[in-house]
């Protein structure tokens, strides 16, 4: 996981000074230098890879051998791209992306927002390992949800797609209510600082002309904010990527394929294994 | 009445409640406090120089301190939330008021730090919050003594809301409240009082629910 490419900060709050953070146990710096380009720099004072993309700067402790992910929808005219802010978040950063991918806490957790009660009901959805672009993708999810957006005006039966690009980052497209033709964009971008911590930074890229910058920010932090105190009383405190240890039920799959897809590729930073 | 909120503020929610329970209808004015400070800058500073929120305006009335909000909030639409039936209870509400100033500067500070990473020291906030805790405890063990089921008297104050939210939301800056059962069956009286509102963080009693049915044999 020493490749892949991490969140470390919000580039329009790049302290010239330079922020003190950490990615995987290894403290690092990002800032800017003399000539206002972005620096990372790793805990021996070397170098790291950058790149300035969906309203974050990106860092990597080793050396990417892919690009950064891309997120086509981050360059469409018409969106308003939504830096939500960091909230950090006592868990294994595996655990807050698996939260994300799942439908079935919908009522339980977001009452009266993302879902209700007696709308518990997960329908059969699709779950495949993009082997070309190696990503996990679920389509086809749908969900019954009282207020699905800011810009929602009653309930409707929303539809996901989720897409796992990076061991600890989820983009999820969802109905977008002022445009049906169109997918609102929610991301999760999590910093591993450790093992069970982690940053957590959402953004969004939505189409909604009427709601306020504010309003959205609040929005998503609401139900972000619900979430987190769900995942800091996760038991065990690292995902478990064996099976056996927690069963999963049908409204799980995208869970059991992003546990599988972990791995495979060995992406076990955050992860409990049964020979451990 | 136009409240500057922030949705994740306890401080803010304390008004909003208020307001609930006493059926006030609020004109809510969203501040992006996290991450955009919006509170900091120069349109806010000029309202409360004090650089914090909430704010609430109610013609050409400015309050910047939340006790001071639901007093006010209390006193237009509801008394009996003052606590005023003795001059006991009276001074307990003034003494609980203030007493919330320590909640919100130690559980806060570290829900703060912890959560949102306002620098700060994590240790010492989370010291003075367990501190201010074990005193909320044994006072409302005293009052339990007296037949009072909240801080200042046997019915809700405005006290009780000035310290409810950042009790309940101790977790979040990572101070446990599992040693404190009389905070915790208060937090339940609480949440269980008529028109409660709920925030991020701070749930609606789900005990209300009917009990589930067991089957002869089965437990
Ligand atoms: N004046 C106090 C201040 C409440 C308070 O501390 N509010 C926090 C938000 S919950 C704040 O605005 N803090 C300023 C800051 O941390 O920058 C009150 O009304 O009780
Ligand atoms: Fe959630």
């Amino acid at each position: 996981m020493i490749d892949e490419w991490y969140p470390v900060g919000l580039f329009s709050q790049l302290d010239p000074a330079g922020r003190q953070t950490a990615l995987m146990g290894e403290p690092i710096t990002v800032g800017r230098d003399a000539e206002g380009n972005t620096r990372v720099t790793g805990g021996n004072g070397r170098t790291l890879p950058v790149r300035l993309r969906y309203g974050h700067v990106w860092s990597s402790l080793g050396e990417p051998k892919k690009e950064l992910f891309a997120i086509p929808e981050a360059d469409q005219p018409g969106r308003r791209f939504v830096d939500v802010g960091v909230v950090r978040v006592r868990c294994s950063p595996l655990r807050a992306v698996e939260n994300f991918l799942d439908v079935a806490h919908f009522p339980f957790v977001h009452t009266d927002i993302l879902g209700a009660e007696p709308h518990t009901e997960v329908q059969n959805y699709k779950v495949e390992i993009r082997e070309d672009v190696d990503e996990v993708w679920a389509t086809q999810v749908k969900f019954y949800q009282p207020q699905a957006a800011k810009s929602a005006s009653g309930g409707i039966t929303t539809e996901y797609m989720y897409r796992v690009p990076a061991p600890t980052c989820s983009v999820l497209y969802k109905t977008c209510p002022p445009r049906p033709s169109e997918w609102d964009v929610i991301t999760l971008f999590v910093q591993p600082l450790a093992e069970d911590l982690c940053d957590v930074w959402p953004w969004m890229a939505l189409f909604d002309d009427t709601t306020s910058l504010t309003d959205l920010i609040h929005f998503q932090q609401t139900i972000f904010l619900q979430d987190r105190s769900i995942l800091e009383n996760q038991i065990p405190c690292l995902l478990p990527l064996d099976p056996g240890m927690e069963i999963p039920t049908r409204a799980d799959l995208t869970s059991v394929a992003y546990r599988r897809w972990l791995k495979r590729h060995n992406y076990t930073y955050g992860a409990q294994l049964v020979a451990q | 009445m136009k409240l500057y909120d922030y949705i994740l503020s306890p401080s803010c929610y304390k008004i909003r409640l208020m307001a609930a329970l006493t059926c006030v209808k609020l004109d809510i004015h969203p501040v992006d406090f996290h991450p955009g400070a919006e509170h900091k800058g120069a349109e806010l500073l000029a309202l409360n120089p004090a650089g914090s929120i909430p704010i609430l305006e109610d013609d050409d009335l400015v309050l910047t301190e939340s006790s001071a909000m639901l007093v006010y909030l209390a006193a237009k639409a509801a008394p009996e939330w003052l606590g005023r039936a003795s001059a006991e209870e009276a001074a307990r509400v003034q003494q609980w008021l203030s007493f919330s100033g320590r909640l919100t500067a130690s559980l806060g500070g570290a829900r703060l730090t912890e959560m949102l990473l306002r620098p700060g020291d994590i240790g010492a906030l989370q010291t003075q919050g367990v501190l201010a805790l074990r005193e909320l405890e044994a006072g409302l063990v005293e009052q339990s003594l007296r037949g009072m089921r909240f801080l200042a008297a046997n019915r809700p104050t405005v006290a009780d809301i000035a310290c409810f939210p950042y009790v309940v939301l101790a977790p979040d800056g990572g101070v446990p409240l599992d040693p404190y059962p009389a905070i915790r069956l208060w937090s339940r009286a609480l949440r269980g009082l008529d028109h409660f509102i709920e925030m991020p963080g701070i749930h609606r009693l789900h005990e209300l629910k009917p009990e589930p049915h067991i089957e002869p044999g089965e437990a």
